[in-house]
């Protein structure tokens, strides 16, 4: 449909680059305290407002030239819409929006011009293809600021492009260069432009560097050198070269499926860890574990409704506070419903239906029956780069971290404390733990009470990852029990185990089966498992089996 | 704590307006005209629906200010089909057979439009639908105020392959009919402008899903491969901030692979933490964000009516706002509200729409609208950044798919059939 419209823009916007290029080097050595009057300023917005097509272009590039000390302001301002038109005086004003209005000031910020509601101001109107260009005029006059990042994003604008690029400006700009991962792209440009040269010899060297980067566009290079070039050697070793970072990129893919495999793995792991506790040690089946872990969630809303400022404490402060107020939610169920109905699995099941069923309801109530927002800080966001076919999530990172540390945490509690020696004495053999001092029944209620506390933390992983609202619970209650009733009922390693087993099983077949198939195939699997092995993977064994 | 006092205050004018409704058929039954507001006010849909509930009540309350309809007052009669598809079909019957409502505002999901349209078309009533739908269908008795696909999708593919320059697609969708349909029509219309199968990736998630890592690492290597890249997604409610968070955290901008929208509005959006879908698209018919004197005055009355300064407009309450002014001039132009009248009398009729121009009702009961494409902002608006030249009439039956190139719908005489086939000539049974 449009591919010569594609490369005509290619072309346009490579020239534009060049004109602009050339305009910004030249105002950077000649004195750059030159300050145009605001007269031919409101002239080019004049231009950028009523003109047309190209014309509106000319006035953005032609406003990049000046030189003024606030150009990059005040593109950034066109960008995102913080300079308007004010409709009545036909003037361009900074516009802050407080309330319903709109404080206004003068374009060199100089008067203000009080404030106005927001119908009598129109923001100036921005095309994608007039963004794309604001863009990368933005991006060029951070090839020489002093910060690296936007040093960064400089470079990066004028990869697709390198012949925008003077040699002279490149070499200086080596020469100069004292940050690491700056140089490091500075480099690649350089081979990006070196393979585009008509000697031989110097494509040779470009593709030893482009050997090294993964990246699309270096990729996508090596491979036009390999299928292409008129010269045999650069023709055969880029072959060479290509075939090495596609078996690269394949093995890389598949690094990526695991951990993706992992990451959803951990998810499980957390949402039916509580579970393994509550119907792996107790035998209590709680249909209400979904809505402990929404609890959780909830929890995580409300601490950034509290410390809306500062995010990143909220969200740890949440994990203790979740633990405590499922926790305590966890223990009033006990001690109100199932402390009533020991021994009777179906009866529990029910009543913990509509337990579960109770607490949506009053979340629906009492907060919104709409999803509630939860931000997530910013160390949360962003990705561990391993080179730039493979990169890690952060937040998937930090839940897989996190899961681990809660499933010590747990053991350790169960293995090594009074407690979980405790727990484990009741669980095995009741009458006997009785008989030696254990007063079972405050175990019984405590023990629930960590199993709900946990599902609280696993709340709190969640809301980072996907929606709160009244329904999060029932997502994870059936994956829950899948979990526990695969790993074999009692035991915390056969929870990691299988956890961590169906997520990357599933991972595994979505890309062929699709996301559906996946987990019908998934489940399908696991049903004629346990007609095979009905106790799971790593069923208990001796008299407390038996006991049950 | 906000939508409690709403639903709180909506309950009482529920009951309110049952009570009144009794009182009223009792003793007033001729001096009003009866309207029925059928969406459902409890359940999944609930989210959506309740806010074109309010901007029913909102009209009629304007109506009524200007004196009413035919010397009459109007009268809302509000039922909650409660998200229960074939409840809605009962409570039609009830609006129609026990409160004789002459015109009903009311249905969201396709599902719930199929189970009530034998319904109108049984007992001879009207129906307004707002919603977006996927087209194939077009009823005596039904008038289609939201975007056909030809109104929504297409364009939304014109402008990313002319304006942007994308070669390769991905249509991304939430696993039911709307979706399914939408891209079978898509997937035909790119074909037959030259892009080839191995361009095009469609890829199909359950309601509400949350793990999107693979799939989007799927879209980010498909769209690695040199070409311009974008995301076309029907995916429908709660999966989409998982989605969107994903490709944040997976580093894909808007501007790397653009997705445009079909399903996230301004009433979804204020639900969101809006930091990852920054910079992407979404076309619809109308933008609260619109810059015209019409829809400054409507958003004032919808602030005033609801008494929250917080409220956002949508497409969908757009679609209300021009089938309501629609039905009322259609009845004053025949002079009664009788469904026959109304149905000959709407035909053709014009009336203002809230981007600044004028709406009109086709002989196929779908009706002409701009077609609008908007950039998420980090306040949950949109900004406008492309708009069709001119309107666009919407089309019941889909020129690019095989089953239905050839059929057309005219409701006006001689034909009069919504599922008309050129070629050979046959009114078949109406809809598919």
């Amino acid at each position: 449909m449009s591919l010569s419209l594609h490369a005509l823009q290619r072309l346009i916007r490579a020239a534009s680059l060049l004109t602009m290029l050339a305009a910004v080097c030249s105002f950077h050595t000649a004195s750059a305290d030159v300050q145009t009057g605001i007269d031919e300023l409101d002239g080019l917005f004049t231009r950028f407002v009523e003109g047309k097509g190209a014309q509106r272009t000319e006035a953005l590039d032609a406003l990049a030239a000046l030189g003024r000390d606030d150009t990059r302001e005040l593109l950034t301002g066109i960008l995102e819409g913080d300079l308007m038109l004010h409709k009545e005086t036909d003037t361009i004003v900074w516009a802050t929006a407080q309330g319903r209005e709109y404080a206004m000031q003068s374009l060199d910020r100089q008067n203000d011009l009080g404030s106005e509601r927001k119908r009598k101001l129109s923001r100036l109107k921005v095309t994608n293809r007039l963004r794309g260009h604001l863009r990368s005029l933005i991006a060029s006059l951070g090839l020489r600021s002093d910060d690296a990042t936007e040093r960064l994003a400089a470079i990066d604008a004028l990869m697709e492009t390198p012949e925008a690029l003077p040699d002279a400006t490149l070499q200086e700009l080596l020469g100069s260069e004292t940050d690491k991962k700056v140089s490091a792209a500075l480099l690649s440009l350089q081979a990006r432009k070196l393979a585009l040269s008509p000697q031989p010899e110097q494509r040779l060297q470009a593709l030893s560097t482009l050997g090294e980067d993964l990246s699309n566009d270096s990729r996508s290079l090596v491979q036009t050198l390999a299928e292409n070039d008129s010269d045999e050697a650069v023709k055969t070793l880029a072959g060479k070269i290509a075939r090495d970072q596609a078996a690269k990129v394949r093995l890389y893919a598949k690094a990526e499926t695991v951990f993706f495999g992992l990451s959803l793995g951990s998810v499980l792991v957390l949402a039916a860890i509580g579970l393994a506790i509550s119907f792996g040690v107790m035998g209590v089946i709680n249909m209400a574990h979904g809505e402990l872990i929404m609890l959780g969630a909830y929890c995580t809303w409300a601490m950034q409704q509290l410390m809306p400022n500062n995010l990143g404490l909220s969200l740890l402060l949440s994990i203790p506070v979740a633990f405590l107020f499922t926790g305590m939610v966890g223990i009033l169920i006990e001690r109100s419903v199932i402390r009533f109905l020991y021994g009777r699995p179906l009866e529990t099941l029910l009543a913990t239906f509509g337990i579960s069923l109770i607490l949506q309801q009053l979340v629906r109530t009492f907060i919104s029956s709409q999803n509630v927002p939860v931000a997530n800080p910013a160390f949360m966001s962003g990705v561990l780069e391993v080179n730039s076919v493979l990169s890690l999530t952060l937040n998937r990172l930090y839940i897989l971290a996190f899961c681990l540390i809660v499933f010590a945490l747990l053991l350790i509690l169960l293995k090594r404390s009074r407690f979980g020696l405790e727990v484990r004495a009741v669980s095995q053999n009741r009458s006997m733990a009785r008989a030696m001092g254990v007063p079972s029944s405050r175990i019984d209620s405590l023990t629930f009470g960590l199993g709900a506390g946990i599902a609280g933390i696993a709340g709190v992983a969640l809301s980072q990852l996907t929606n709160v609202g009244p329904n999060l619970g029932q997502a994870y209650i059936v994956d829950s029990f899948m979990v526990v009733v695969f790993g074999g009922v009692g035991n915390l390693w056969g929870t990691l185990i299988s956890g961590m087993t169906l997520g990357i099983a599933n991972k595994l077949m979505e890309p062929w089966a699709g996301a559906i198939l996946a987990k019908i195939l998934v489940l399908v699997f696991l049903i004629m498992f346990i007609q095979k092995r009905p106790r799971g993977l790593f069923p208990q064994r001796g008299r407390a089996v038996e006991a049950h | 704590m906000l939508s409690t006092r709403n639903s709180r205050r909506s309950l009482a004018a529920m009951a309110g307006i049952g009570l009144a409704g009794l009182s009223l058929s009792l003793h007033a039954q001729d001096d009003t005209i009866k309207v029925g507001v059928l969406h459902s006010l409890s359940g999944t849909m609930a989210i959506s629906e309740t806010t074109l509930k309010d901007t029913m009540l909102m009209l009629i309350d304007e109506q009524n200010a200007k004196g009413g309809l035919l010397g009459k007052q109007l009268e809302a009669v509000v039922v909650d089909p409660a998200s229960d598809w074939p409840l809605f079909a009962e409570k039609a019957r009830e609006l129609i057979e026990q409160e004789g409502v002459v015109a009903t505002f009311g249905a969201w999901t396709s599902v719930s439009r199929k189970s009530v349209l034998p319904v109108f078309e049984e007992l001879d009533s009207l129906l307004f639908y707002p919603v977006q739908y996927e087209g194939e269908e077009s009823s005596k008795n039904v008038f289609y105020t939201g975007a056909a696909p030809n109104q929504q999708a297409i364009p939304a593919v014109d402008y990313l392959s002319n304006e942007i320059g994308v070669e390769r697609w991905v249509l991304a969708g939430t696993d039911y009919v709307y979706p399914r349909t939408t891209n079978k029509i898509l997937e035909a219309y790119l074909k037959a402008n030259g892009v080839s199968e191995e361009d095009i990736m469609i890829n199909y998630t359950p309601f509400g899903h949350a793990d999107w890592q693979s799939i989007v690492a799927d879209i980010k290597r498909f769209g690695s491969e040199g070409k311009k890249t974008a995301v076309v997604s029907t995916v429908n409610g709660d999966a989409n901030v998982p989605f969107y968070k994903e490709l944040g955290n997976q580093g894909i901008s808007a501007e790397d692979i653009p997705v445009v929208a079909f399903s996230v509005g301004e009433e979804e959006l204020s639900g969101f933490d809006t930091t990852p879908l920054v910079g992407h698209l979404a076309a619809w018919n109308y933008f609260m964000s619109v810059d015209a004197e019409v829809n400054d005055d409507f958003i004032d009355s919808w602030i005033e009516f609801t008494g929250d300064e917080d409220r956002v407009t949508n497409d969908p309450m757009e679609a209300h706002y021009i089938g309501f002014n629609m039905w009322v001039k259609a009845v004053e132009k025949a002079g009664s509200t009788d469904a026959a009248a109304v149905q000959d009398a709407i035909i053709g009729v014009s009336v203002p729409n809230l981007s600044g121009g004028y709406s009109a009702m086709m002989p196929n009961h779908h009706i002409t609208k701009p077609v609008l494409i908007g950039e998420i902002q980090d306040d949950g608006q949109f900004e406008i950044v492309w708009e069709t030249p001119g309107l666009v009439a919407g089309d019941a039956w889909s020129d690019f798919l095989d089953s239905s190139k050839d059929i057309i719908s005219d409701w006006r005489a001689p034909l009069s059939c919504g599922n008309y086939n050129v070629t050979t000539h046959v009114c078949s049974g109406q809809n598919l």
